[in-house]
């Protein structure tokens, strides 16, 4: 598989640069499409990692030395933010987090589970350092649109395949969600919807997190991401209830 | 991660990233940036570069420079913010790309799992510029890898998916300068209190702590951490082949291991892969073997 990075800018430079004579864009378009086809293409990582941090460094970090020189002091982050590791759904990119703002988990499914000592300290140990070291204000949990996580969750044992090690265990923290939209007949993306909600419930476990909530210094927040439409829904869990999700865009954004 | 924590009598930056980046951009400081085609013939030449200054943790509080912060914001304009950026996402990066967020929606075949902090300050994503289906990451606190034995948790059920069912071929932990995590592990005592998540999770570091304590005793207890950094991403690189499914495809050369370091002090990388040689393993009793090791700057 080539070069993504390439293959995003070669095909902006094709669309901005309409007086391209017909020859260079055909030359263009025949490299696009050699980049694309499988194998044929020798994938360097080294040279991958190096070209995207001098990229970084010389875009972002050398051009913002004030902000970069307070940063190297400590972190005062607003959100903690629970993401899926799923390659698509960087935090970072689509809500646009700049270094400083976002103390950020990425797990399978962007669970989380309820309060236990004894088990799950990665997430506990997250959680306890956000809320009780760095006092962030906001907790946010993003689910998203064809989650392989929840897939599995749906899925499984139904499907008959032999049990994974981990995975099943870790999912498996979201079987209410898939419970509950099993009885109303619904699939996948509900309950990728329904498993943020178990997350939010599952928060306000942690002692320190239902102190800093009830204290209103604290808010706890739901989000999904509608990647085949590109649609991010915004909520928040309240005490008693959950608001009605906020719909970004409200309306159709024409395509250019 | 931060190792001043906030306190309710500190002094508190003024939300400097929203300021710098968000809606009250002023365009002399910081500019959008856009991507451009890289080859390596940009760099003049990929420069080692000592670094000269020390972690600066004491030496650097410029007191005229932070403004104790006034919460005048309330939870609606943090997500009116929230919306616009969501907005500019989709306009500018989404739309642009449709054809590519389609095919995207279809199924990602990363080639990247990336282990990196929670830590705001090192999103890699940012300083390495992962687009969207490039790389399946894990965050979690100072970047650690348990071993197999320790039984299931969040990373290893992301190992488990991102290795046997997305079959990425490189794996990479990164560590990075002053993180808060490293700092809490060479902290404590050796016995956890089972109470504090936090010293439950870190002590998977334990290792590395142990072979910093031994090597640099010498050594100030900044600079010890500093190397604890570098020596947990290795700790890190051995655990992941505790996992038979994992150190079988490494041997295959079907996956290549790598650490990296990111200083953002001086913002440096360095970077190194895994030299894999069962004996080696086993006659320097633990310690891993690198090549290709590279420091950029």
């Amino acid at each position: 598989m080539a070069s993504q990075l390439a293959i995003h800018r070669l095909n902006k430079f094709l669309r901005e640069k309409e007086e391209l004579d017909a020859v260079a864009a055909a030359k263009i378009d025949k490299l696009i499409a050699e980049l694309q086809r499988p194998g044929n293409h020798h994938f360097d990582p080294v040279q991958r990692i190096i070209d995207g941090f001098m990229d970084f460094k010389i875009h972002k970090f050398d051009k913002c030395p004030y902000l970069f020189d307070q940063l190297a002091l400590g972190q005062w982050p607003k959100f903690l933010v629970f993401g899926c590791s799923d390659s698509r759904v960087s935090p970072s990119i689509i809500l646009n987090f700049k270094p400083g703002e976002a103390f950020m988990v990425r797990n399978i499914a962007s669970l989380v589970p309820a309060f236990d000592q004894l088990r799950y300290s990665g997430t506990g140990a997250i959680i306890e350092y956000a809320v009780t070291h760095l006092h962030v204000e906001n907790i946010l949990v993003i689910g998203h649109s064809s989650c392989g996580g929840i897939k599995r969750l749906m899925e499984h044992p139904e499907d008959g395949s032999v049990p994974f090690d981990f995975i099943d265990d870790w999912v498996n923290i979201a079987v209410e969600a898939k419970n509950k939209v099993k009885a109303q007949g619904k699939g996948n993306d509900a309950c990728a919807r329904e498993a943020v909600n178990v997350s939010l419930e599952n928060l306000l476990t942690y002692p320190y997190v239902r102190k800093a909530s009830s204290e209103r210094k604290l808010a706890v927040r739901g989000g999904y991401y509608d990647f085949v439409n590109g649609v991010f829904e915004l909520w928040e869990k309240h005490d008693s209830h959950i608001s009605p999700p906020m719909i970004i865009p409200s309306h159709p954004i024409n395509s250019t | 991660m931060a190792v001043l924590a906030p306190s309710s009598s500190s002094y508190h930056i003024q939300s400097i990233s929203s300021a710098i980046f968000g809606s009250k951009l002023q365009s002399g400081e910081i500019q959008q940036t856009r991507l451009r085609l890289f080859t390596n013939s940009n760099y003049p030449g990929l420069t080692i570069k000592a670094s000269a200054e020390s972690l600066g943790l004491t030496q650097k509080m410029k007191s005229n420079k932070l403004e104790r912060v006034v919460e005048t914001e309330d939870g609606s304009e943090l997500f009116e913010d929230m919306k616009h950026r969501f907005l500019s996402f989709k306009k500018n990066k989404y739309l642009e790309n449709l054809e590519h967020y389609q095919n995207l929606a279809k199924g990602q075949s990363p080639k990247f799992l990336v282990i990196g902090c929670a830590d705001s300050r090192v999103c890699p994503s940012t300083i390495l510029g992962f687009q969207p289906g490039e790389a399946f990451m894990v965050r979690n606190i100072a970047n650690l890898v348990p071993p197999f034995e320790s039984g299931p948790s969040e990373t290893n059920a992301a190992l488990e998916f991102s290795v046997n069912t997305l079959e990425v071929k490189n794996i990479l932990v990164v560590g990075h300068s002053c993180c808060g995590g490293i700092r809490a592990l060479m902290s404590m005592n050796d016995e956890v209190d089972k109470s504090s998540f936090i010293q439950s999770w870190v002590v998977n570091g334990k290792d590395a702590r142990s072979w910093t304590k031994a090597a640099a005793s010498k050594l100030s207890f900044d600079q010890q951490c500093k190397h604890c950094e570098k020596e947990s991403v290795n700790r890190s690189l051995l655990n992941l082949l505790t996992y038979p499914w994992i150190e079988e495809k490494v041997k295959k050369g079907i996956v290549s291991v790598h650490g990296g370091y990111y200083d953002f002090v001086d913002c440096t990388f360095e970077k190194w892969t895994l030299d894999y040689k069962e004996d080696n393993l086993k006659e320097k009793h633990g310690r891993i073997s690198v090549k290709n090791q590279l420091r950029w700057s």
